[in-house]
């Protein structure tokens, strides 16, 4: 397969392949209802109408996007986050009636010359957390619903059979069907749909559909993922990418939604009607320039995707290993790039939307599933990513294999891997802790290493008619606490400390004891411990670039909103920090990446005609971030209480962690904590665990403090009325709930600092309620 | 598909070459149907000291590899052809061309190429260019870069 220049039509990975009967599936097919629409053109990057369904009362029917929309909530995340607000309520649940799953695409998404220009944007009220969780994802679905004429798709109520929901942008239809006798597992269901909806037998045709949809994991677990496909003319399968995060995949088959297929007319180059294509024709070849002339000197995304991530990780303690308890392992090197190297296919074109050069989206073909239904087939997996392969490292496999096997089941299940992987670690180390044992783990045996346990876990669950444990388990972290605590199991402290989840969502992949930013990074979030809004370890950890307080609330700051910039217009972040242009570290500010800063003020001044600065972006961004907020609050969270983290997150639990690097953090007992060589031989582990404890407890809540103070929120995390309005987002329903709120707070002591402050510290603000000066 | 043996590919006697530029003129009318040459033309011609330069596709192939939507192929004849209605204007080849003989103009979204038609070589009035047979595997690079190299 090493080799290159293979014609398309000659192109052959020697999968499993199937014949489908589409005539047959498509024959039971029963319009539910139906909707035409006249299609219009895309100007400036904006479709400029929304498309909203309504499940239990069949009504369908399109929303004007306003100048107002465009200027306050821009695109994407942001579009999503308006259209919620004006349908949901403050006691709305992931299952509730009015609950809505959204996708959104943004401006500049759909872009094919610069690199990362095609992620959709999903939103909901999740499972996991209760609040409203974002997650982005590639493939074809988003830049192909705007160019059927729709930044978004709103989706409300329940059906009551499965059901596809199609979106025909070549004749201007939406149509609701009962589709009973399709597949519920993502790759087979996407190939049937993609097979059954494509105008014509061809490659060209089929790569014009991208189908949306989850698998029977998603039905039986909180972790339900939304796979969006694109179609692979050399592979000649519908390949897709994961939606992963806060159980949206559980969303979308609660509300009895088998796949949502999208099919455009065409597209080419200018779909979005830009309003200066030489421009970003110029932006967009330096870019992958760049990317061909630098990319193998760096990150070599181009070879192995993210999975280049795991060495590094390992080499500096940070990939999480045994449910996070340490950060490197001696077997490691067996899941480094160079043995996923071995087994991608490589060459082709591995973008999930046209015109990526970056090329992450790697897959390993010719894969023979070990086990579960699908068992002796070959597969195409994709992936995987640095995440899932971290999973592998965090439930101690170590055989790229298995790595490869929990990905695939993962992806057809419907399953997010990151949640899934987090999750089943913490349950391991509950196993090795004999809180759980396999008389509670309804007969798994689910140790640490224990592959075949994962993956017979992960095939039960997605049948679904479990055990208690299982069924509890696939709820994740959160309610499996309560669980064992609820059973008097073991100490209900050592289990809110191990299991690795905040906000009710199971963490992503870095260990984050050693660097206090990374913890606010994960803590002093929006939707949960997701990476997504900063990644700030070498920053602080390794370079030591932000040693203050208020040095790293600047940072969680600027980066979770340039972060947020990026889920507005329908981009991927990659481009901006995985490829740096040579001269990148003599720049001021080399962590900002200026340069790639100063395409993307080109990039969106090119597509929508407007002319705004870098700061401006800033900007667009705190609107959106504030508002998300702010609804957390409405919804009774988006506080301090909710930005807690679990301690295993910031030192060490247990003895053996601390004994395992016994020297760094002695070392930090002298000089942070002004202890003596010979007071630290006195004193027993535990001791010094609870020394470290309440030190690194007590620096999170400083950093809160100057993180909160930052962004212009009150000591308890509640965004002011004075900066939502100074941001221009002055809705007055909004600033009543955030003022009641404060209020409220004022009333109960909340407004008051978290941290500790001895006399030669200071915090952030002397002035009690600084915000109304 | 039956892999094409042989290609035509341009070759450049500079010691002929008046620097007229008709070769470019002629492109441009084959590819833009004006006389414009310079960015609209596949082929370009550049003085170097006293002598002239060609610059122009030598149809490697290494982009075959690099377009999502398969609008690039071998043709039957051996050229490497863009397929302008498949084509949807990333400028992925564009970009990661080595020798940068795939081009774009400001009169379109999609990049063109040297199709080896002949239009320059019959257009030079001093006989400076002119198709050469070559065998495809001594030509074609196959990869643009493995791992770390």
């Amino acid at each position: 397969m090493a080799k290159g220049q293979i014609s398309i039509e000659d192109y052959n990975t020697g999968i499993t392949r199937h014949k489908w009967d589409t005539k047959k599936l498509k024959s039971v097919h029963k319009i539910i209802t139906k909707y035409d629409y006249k299609r219009g053109i895309v100007q400036r990057g904006y479709a400029n109408r929304t498309l909203y369904l309504n499940l239990s009362t069949g009504a369908i029917n399109e929303k004007p996007v306003t100048e107002y929309m465009k200027k306050k909530f821009t695109g994407g995340r942001g579009f999503g986050l308006k259209l919620l607000w004006d349908s949901i309520k403050p006691t709305t649940r992931w299952n509730s009636e009015e609950n809505e799953l959204i996708i959104t695409t943004g401006p500049l998404c759909g872009t094919t010359q610069y690199p990362g220009s095609g992620k959709s944007l999903c939103l909901t009220i999740s499972p996991s957390s209760n609040i409203i969780c974002d997650s982005n994802v590639g493939g074809f679905f988003g830049p192909y619903l705007k160019f059927s004429g729709f930044d978004a798709l709103e989706l409300q109520g329940k059906a009551k059979e499965d059901i596809v929901v199609v979106i025909d942008g070549e004749k201007g239809s939406v149509t609701v069907e009962a589709a009973p006798l399709e597949e519920t597992n993502s790759h087979l269901l996407n190939e049937q749909l993609t097979y059954t909806y494509a105008s014509e037998d061809t490659d060209k045709s089929r790569q014009k559909v991208s189908v949306i949809s989850s698998g029977s994991g998603a039905e039986h677990s909180w972790w339900g993922c939304l796979n969006f496909s694109f179609y692979d003319i050399r592979r000649k399968i519908p390949r897709m990418k994961q939606a992963g995060r806060g159980g949206l995949g559980t969303v979308l088959r609660d509300k009895r939604i088998k796949a949502i297929v999208v099919k455009v007319e065409k597209i080419d180059g200018i779909s979005n009607h830009p309003a200066d294509p030489l421009t970003l024709a110029q932006i967009g070849t330096k870019l992958h320039k760049e990317i061909r002339d630098l990319d193998r000197f760096q990150c070599n995304m181009r070879t192995v995707g993210t999975g280049h991530l795991v060495e590094i990780m390992d080499a500096y303690d940070l990939l999480p290993t045994e449910n996070y308890r340490f950060g490197s392992f001696p077997k490691a090197s067996k899941i480094y790039s160079p043995e996923f190297y071995k087994l991608f296919t490589k060459i082709i074109p591995d973008g999930c939307w046209h015109g990526c050069t970056l090329a992450c989206s790697k897959t390993v073909d010719d894969f023979t599933v070990k086990t579960g239904p699908y068992k002796g087939q070959k597969v195409t997996v994709d992936g995987p990513e640095y995440e899932t392969i971290a999973c592998g490292a965090n439930m101690s496999l170590w055989d790229p294999l298995w790595i490869l096997e929990f990905n695939f089941y993962c992806d057809t299940y419907g399953i997010d891997t990151i949640s899934a992987g987090t999750a089943i670690a913490f349950y391991m180390e509950m196993y090795e802790y004999e809180i759980l044992n396999k008389e509670r783990c309804d007969g798994l045996e689910l140790c640490f290493g224990n592959s075949e346990a994962v993956l017979e876990f992960l095939h039960r669950m997605a049948r679904g008619n479990n055990g208690k444990f299982i069924t509890v388990a696939a709820k994740g972290i959160r309610r499996v606490k309560d669980w064992l605590i609820k059973k008097g199991w073991g100490d209900p402290k050592l289990i809110e400390e191990c299991g690795m989840e905040s906000k009710g969502l199971e963490y992503s992949e870095y260990v984050t004891k050693e660097s206090l930013a990374m913890q606010g990074g994960y803590g002093l979030t929006l939707k949960g411990p997701q990476h997504d809004e900063a990644w700030l370890i070498f920053m602080d950890m390794v370079n030591n670039a932000i040693p203050t307080f208020s040095d790293k609330a600047e940072a969680l700051h600027y980066f979770p909103m340039w972060r947020t910039w990026f889920g507005l217009n329908g981009l991927c972040k990659l481009p901006w920090n995985d490829i740096e242009p040579a001269n990148n570290a003599e720049t001021n500010e080399p962590s900002k990446v200026p340069e790639h800063v100063q395409n993307y003020v080109d990039y969106q001044n090119a597509v929508t005609g407007w002319n705004v600065s870098k700061e401006e972006l800033i900007l667009q961004s705190e609107r959106c971030y504030n508002w998300q907020r702010a609804m957390n609050v409405w919804m009774g969270r988006g506080q301090r209480k909710d930005d807690w983290i679990p301690y295993r997150s910031m030192g060490p639990v247990t003895e053996m962690e601390y004994l395992s690097r016994k020297e760094r953090y002695d070392k930090q007992l002298i000089e942070n904590l002004g202890l003596t060589e010979k007071g630290l031989e006195k004193m027993d582990v535990k001791e010094k665990i609870k020394i470290l404890y309440n030190f690194r407890r007590d620096q999170y809540q400083k950093l809160a403090d100057a993180v909160y103070y930052r962004r212009g929120w009150t000591p308890n995390g509640i965004p002011t009325p004075q900066k939502m309005k100074q941001l221009g987002m002055d809705d007055p329903k909004m600033l009543k709930i955030l003022q009641q709120k404060i209020d409220e707070d004022e009333k109960t002591g909340l407004n008051v600092w978290g941290g500790n402050y001895n006399k030669r510290e200071k915090p952030p603000c002397k002035e009690h309620k600084y915000w109304e000066k | 598909m039956e892999r094409p043996p042989t290609v035509k590919i341009l070759k450049f006697y500079p010691e002929k070459c008046n620097g007229c530029l008709e070769c470019e003129s002629s492109c441009s009318m084959i590819h833009f149907k004006t006389k414009n040459g310079g960015e609209q033309s596949a082929i370009r011609i550049f003085k170097k000291g006293n002598s002239y330069q060609i610059h122009v596709c030598d149809q490697r192939g290494l982009c075959l590899d690099m377009c999502p939507v398969g609008a690039l192929t071998r043709k039957k004849n051996g050229i490497v052809w863009l397929d302008k209605k498949t084509c949807i204007g990333c400028q992925a080849c564009v970009g990661f061309c080595p020798i940068g003989a795939m081009r774009k103009s400001d009169a379109r979204i999609e990049p063109f190429k040297c199709i080896s038609c002949g239009a320059c070589v019959r257009a030079c009035p001093e006989g400076a260019l002119e198709l050469v047979e070559r065998k495809v595997d001594d030509i074609k690079e196959v990869v643009y870069h493995k791992q770390g190299v």
